[in-house]
């Protein structure tokens, strides 16, 4: 890292004092105003501040902020400090800010939007880029993901010196990933298929077995990976086996664990040592967070879309324990509900579910289709004190999940 | 005259009176955001009224099945919705289903296939289906939002509410009449929504559009079985809150 021009470093100082004064006042984490200020000064500052480092950026629909967080654990192994964007400020003013806090660090692990993907890979000049799953999201304002993607692969055909590192098992992630100069595979799994039946290279039905997908027509087909998530377990570039034990729910966590682990085998780290780092994550952002209230044990799952909804009916707590879901539509959310008939609630059958958020009532007759009992509520609370002692499970979308996180105190 | 549940159309005798086949045509391409809720509020209405109901999920790699009752068609992004277009036109069967009185009911990028022709990744002219006779291309801006318009009183289906997303601009030719008149969003471009021609019915409401307008899935469904008694007031009540929450919210 070298020193930094002058209106950089005022730059990079006046963004990090309006960040405290911002954190100070409660208006938030002070991530995202500090940024947009700094680079109001200094519009190159994110390439600046990028200079030197060795940066990582993670991108793709589910999974950003968690595997952030367990690459950043991984690194740790290195010994050496790692910049993060770990709240989720995931565009140029929440990266440049946490660049900016962390001057000294020699890493950078980066979640970043997909579709400013490109101009950050581009700003950074990153040495490794993960790509993780894209689905539908929020189509009322993004891009449709075979747009997404296009734009992926000419990013990363553009960057000879980056390393891709990329889930093999999303169809759609291969086709952006495989116009990389250099990627390593990982068979980190994919339970979501809706967005992946036809091949992105020539449109024909793809078919799937247990070796992988390929297409019924042309070539294009499941490369072999060097990583590989194998139920509990993670199998590492030489062949070892290791349970991954993790401390976060689910069977998504685990993929982004196995993504966490390849990032730092790429930068020297041992697996060894970097795998008990990631088993002491046990909350990502208030995600996973269990907390009590009035002696029920609540816990908070985040799920913005489609897959991530289905993820999240995978960590249910088993048996027939109550299950609370939140929709709203605000703009973060998406103003479009369509999704929720993209989501599978049979599995919620024989579990007393309420429905709650500013959309409760596409809940309902969503539920309805699919002949889950259900019953309306108007906040956690109310359900808090509709159900017996014990395990409440949360699923909201986001503007949901952060009222609801409001209400419960935000449990680190 | 009211319709005994178990008794249908002639038609639809091969399999039995009383019941339906409803074929969801190429989700693996035309399926971008929750089109699954059409066909499952078809199924549900139709079951409520005692109609026993099948249905057929039909790839891209597969031959559309000539037998149905109702086909449903569902949005895509540009490259699926060109290469749908392809394999339909290559197969004939939609075509087919359509000159026999099939019912057919398509949204979105599906709705613009069944016309003559559409606009393609890059806004050049795409051939469609023609089975309506319809034509789209490729306006200035995207239409996103609630959408909520009058529907043709012939049909006598209450107004519609719905969401839209799509950069189409659809002309209706003589052989097709507008489905609806637009009171908010954008439709057709021209002040109306969607389009009709005999028993084939395509929206720009996308996704689920049926889930808010229940009184469009009993048309299609009268289409295909007759005449159809009216549901228990329990088994309309969330449908009728969430269309009233909707109506008021985007109406003020």
């Amino acid at each position: 890292m070298g020193k930094l021009p002058l209106r950089a470093r005022l730059a990079t100082t006046i963004g990090g004092a309006a960040g405290r004064v911002s954190r100070l006042t409660g208006r938030g984490d002070g991530s995202v105003i500090g940024g947009v200020l700094s680079l109001r000064l200094e519009p190159d500052l994110l390439r600046l501040l990028s200079a030197g480092r060795q940066v990582v950026l993670v991108t793709g629909t589910n999974g950003k902020t968690t595997t952030t967080r367990l690459i950043t654990a991984a690194l740790g192994a290195l010994g050496q400090p790692v910049a993060s964007n770990a709240f989720g400020a995931n565009m140029e003013a929440g990266l440049t800010s946490a660049l900016g806090q962390a001057r000294g660090a020699l890493f950078a692990v980066l979640e970043v939007d997909e579709a400013y993907m490109p101009a950050v890979l581009q700003a950074t000049s990153a040495r490794v880029v993960v790509l993780l799953n894209l689905s539908r999201d929020q189509m009322d304002r993004a891009a449709e993901i075979w747009m997404v993607a296009r734009r992926w692969r000419e990013a990363l055909a553009a960057a000879p010196n980056c390393r891709v590192i990329a889930n093999a098992d999303d169809p759609l992630i291969v086709w952006a990933a495989a116009a990389a100069p250099r990627v390593t595979w990982v068979a980190a799994g994919q339970r979501w298929h809706e967005d992946s039946w036809c091949c992105p290279e020539c449109g024909s039905h793809l078919r799937r077995d247990e070796l992988g997908w390929r297409c019924g027509e042309c070539t294009f087909r499941r490369p072999s990976a060097r990583w590989v998530l194998e139920d509990s377990a993670v199998i590492d570039a030489v062949g070892n086996v290791r349970d991954l034990s993790l401390a976060l729910p689910g069977r998504a966590n685990r993929s982004n664990a196995v993504m966490a682990l390849a990032v730092a085998d790429f930068f020297g780290a041992d697996v060894a040592q970097a795998l008990p780092r990631l088993r002491e994550v046990s909350s990502v952002a208030g995600r996973y967070t269990q907390v009590d209230r009035r002696g029920r044990r609540v816990r908070l799952l985040l799920a913005k879309n489609p897959a991530g909804w289905l993820e999240a009916f995978d960590v249910l707590a088993p048996g027939s324990s109550p299950v609370m879901l939140s929709v709203n539509a605000q703009v973060p959310d998406g103003r479009d509900t369509s999704w929720l008939w993209d989501v599978d609630y049979r599995v919620l059958r024989g579990r007393p579910v309420f429905v709650t958020g500013q959309r409760r009532l596409d809940l309902a007759v969503r539920l309805e289709a699919d002949q889950v009992a259900f019953e309306l509520a108007d906040d956690i609370d109310d359900v808090v004190d509709r159900v017996p002692p014990g395990e409440l499970d949360v699923v909201a979308n986001y503007t949901a999940f952060q009222q609801i996180r409001a209400v419960v105190g935000r449990a680190s | 005259m009211a319709v005994r549940p178990g008794a249908g159309r002639a038609g639809a005798g091969r399999r039995g009176p009383g019941s339906l086949r409803l074929v969801w045509v190429y989700p693996d391409l035309l399926s971008t955001y929750g089109d699954r809720g059409n066909l499952l509020v078809l199924k549900r209405r139709a079951r409520l009224r005692g109609i026993e109901v099948e249905s057929v999920e039909v790839n891209a790699d597969e031959p559309v099945p000539r037998q149905g009752d109702i086909y449903l068609l569902g949005g895509g992004e540009d490259l699926p919705q060109i290469l749908a277009a392809r394999r339909l036109r290559d197969d004939g069967g939609l075509a087919a289903v359509a000159n026999r009185g099939g019912v057919i009911f398509a949204v979105c990028a599906g709705y613009q296939l069944i016309g003559s022709e559409f606009g393609g990744a890059e806004g050049e002219p795409v051939a469609g289906l023609g089975i309506i006779d319809i034509s789209s291309g490729r306006g200035d801006r995207r239409g996103v939002g609630e959408i909520i318009a009058d529907v043709d009183p012939a049909l006598g289906v209450p107004r519609l509410t719905g969401f839209e997303n799509h950069q189409g601009v659809t002309r209706l030719g003589p052989g097709a009449r507008p489905l609806a008149k637009v009171t908010v969003g954008v439709g057709n471009g021209d002040g109306t929504e969607g389009a009709y021609a005999g028993r084939v019915l395509g929206s720009y409401l996308h996704g689920p559009a049926l889930a808010r307008n229940p009184g469009l899935a009993d048309l299609l469904l009268s289409w295909a079985a007759g005449p159809l008694p009216p549901l228990d007031g329990a088994d309309e009540e969330w449908a009728r809150q969430l269309r009233e929450e909707r109506l008021a919210a985007v109406t003020g």
